[in-house]
């Protein structure tokens, strides 16, 4: 009886974490189609005026392609060097492979106002603040850690003895990765390449240092409509940064869904092919 | 592919303790040197700003440890520190006593109600900290969805004040802070095996006696790593408490910003950001000889 009750009120607890958890989203998606210009709950009248608001507006515009730009260079680079790396780790042999090891994690740790701090002071000596090349640059740091965790995850159950024959079969080193090794972790790839993309899409903490009148990222942008007086244009916009961003996490499940299952066919596969011999 | 690079290389290394550099060199092997870019990368864009900034806090405006007597002589900034503590603790207390029950049930139910949990885990987890601040302020704020709500059901006058209050600041900073600390406990319970609870039961243990004698203590490497990556990550919040807080809030990530962008004292906001680091460093290195943070970390995506 106490066991049931205990299981009720555990239930009733997790059913409000849940909603908690999930607040923001109730909040802001209906917020976003209201017509009122002080964003009140319940949201009354509903139109596109926010949304309309924020296409039309080029200021908008302008800090969103900003955005796209430096997350799909910050993508690039940190996918780039984050396979290299995670090569290295699961394969190589390496010197200090504890410290660095913690040298690639470290970005995860340390709080983003130091980072962008830092990154701050350096960059205003090199003229560097306000430049899609400043933004790459530290993006790429904070989201490599992010595309080594997962690639690393990849290349483990990687089967060597597959690029051992392709190998043995004449193929050099470049042509084995690239023909055999980076399709059998392309899923873990681009699920890196995905979060290193959002990292950067999403970061404003570094990116308020970093922005200025020359260069504005949509996050900094989003943080001066929210700080100086809420501006509900805010609202329609985190409405579509948060569909995108869950569309594109869906689409991926779908492809680590279909990996499973084609896994699970050739684990099939060859253990009839065990049997057989 | 095997041969170390340090054969190739050996001609460019003139001059130096040449056989200490190729002994450093010839540990790497050639997957090992792979990962050389990157290291590169991150040691020259975010080590070394680091230096400098430590640099700075020790030079600006003049040499000597002038920035971090400041900190500790001012009560405004001694209470910021101060603030900075005490809403990381309150906001890792809070954020266990609710992760914990909520891992738990998790490891009780069916697989189909686990993949809908752990889905709402991760719907914060990827949406930005920026929006979902923003929506905390609309339904914190006086004419928000929580007071208006209470105000139509009759339940209040006037609006709790809420937004700009330390409760506030903590409703904000724990939704921001649970899926860090829900992934690591699970994770951590799914590992235990449940016929110890059935062993104990069966040798005369009442259920509940059984839960806190065998599965809270085996809960706890999961439970130690939530604590110590909230906290710590608690103590260098800036947006949250930015939008959520009031002035008598204020954490040490605002400071640093305001004494940046409004009053321009670079090597003092250096001074502080140091603090900052040198105590997250600290809190990582004493408590990483207790918690396998790597490997939490490593599963964290």
């Amino acid at each position: 009886m106490t066991k049931i009750l205990t299981r009720a009120g555990l239930a009733i607890l997790a059913a409000l974490i849940g909603v908690y958890l999930i607040l923001p989203v109730l909040i802001v998606v209906p917020m976003s189609f209201s017509d009122s210009s002080f964003l009140t709950f319940p949201p009354g009248e509903l139109s596109l005026r926010w949304f309309r608001n924020l296409v039309e507006d080029p200021v908008w515009i302008g800090s969103a392609l900003a955005s796209l730009k430096v997350a799909l260079l910050s993508a690039v680079s940190s996918v780039v060097l984050g396979v290299l790396a995670s090569l290295a780790l699961v394969r190589g042999r390496m010197p200090f492979r504890n410290t660095i090891i913690a040298i690639l994690l470290a970005p995860l740790i340390v709080p983003y106002v130091i980072i962008g701090l830092a990154s701050y002071i350096v960059f205003l000596q090199l003229g560097l603040t306000q430049t899609t090349l400043g933004f790459v640059l530290v993006h790429t740091c904070l989201a490599v850690p992010y595309v080594v965790i997962n690639v690393v995850a990849g290349l483990v159950s990687v089967d060597r003895r597959v690029e051992m024959a392709a190998m043995s079969l004449g193929a050099g080193p470049v042509t084995t990765f690239f023909q055999v090794t980076l399709p059998l972790i392309l899923p873990s790839v681009l699920s890196g390449g995905l979060f290193a993309f959002f990292i950067s899409w999403d970061e404003v903490v570094t990116a308020i240092f970093l922005s200025g009148p020359e260069l504005t990222t949509l996050p900094v942008q989003m943080w001066s409509g929210i700080r100086v007086q809420i501006d509900p244009t805010v609202a329609a916009i985190s409405t579509i940064v948060m569909l995108v961003i869950f569309g594109s996490f869906i689409v991926l499940g779908l492809t680590r869904l279909i990996r499973q299952l084609a896994h699970r066919r050739s684990a099939t596969n060859s253990s009839a092919t065990n049997t057989g011999a | 592919m095997t041969s170390a690079p340090a054969d190739s290389s050996t001609g460019r290394l003139r001059g130096r303790p040449l056989s200490l550099r190729l002994s450093l060199w010839a540990r790497f092997d050639g997957w090992g040197a792979l990962v050389l870019p990157l290291l590169v990368v991150l040691v020259l864009v975010f080590g070394l700003p680091l230096a400098v900034m430590l640099s700075r806090s020790l030079t600006d405006p003049s040499f000597g440890l002038q920035n971090y007597s400041d900190v500790f002589a001012n009560s405004v900034y001694l209470r910021v520190l101060g603030n900075t503590f005490l809403i990381a603790t309150i906001v890792t207390a809070v954020t266990l006593a609710l992760a914990y029950p909520y891992a738990y049930l998790m490891t009780l139910v069916g697989p189909v109600w686990r993949m809908i949990m752990m889905g709402l885990v991760l719907v914060p987890f990827w949406t930005s900290i920026l929006v979902r601040s923003f929506a905390l302020v609309l339904f914190l704020r006086d004419t928000g969805a929580f007071n208006s709500a209470l105000q139509s059901l009759g339940v209040i006058d006037e609006p709790i004040p809420l937004i700009r209050t330390l409760p506030g600041v903590v409703f904000g900073m724990v939704q921001v802070a649970l899926p860090f600390a829900v992934l690591p406990i699970f994770a951590t319970m799914q590992g235990i095996d449940r016929r110890l609870l059935q062993a104990a039961e069966s040798l005369g243990d009442r259920p509940a006696g059984a839960f806190w004698r065998v599965f809270v203590p085996l809960s706890v490497p999961g439970v130690a790593a939530a604590v110590l990556l909230t906290f710590v990550q608690a103590l260098g919040y800036y947006i949250t408490p930015a939008l959520l807080g009031g002035p008598k809030n204020t954490m040490i990530g605002e400071l640093i910003v305001q004494q940046v962008s409004t009053v321009l004292r670079f090597g003092f906001a250096a001074a502080l950001a140091t603090l900052l680091l040198v105590t997250t460093l600290l809190l990582l290195v004493v408590a990483g000889r207790f918690v396998d943070l790597q490997k939490h970390l490593m599963r964290q995506s």
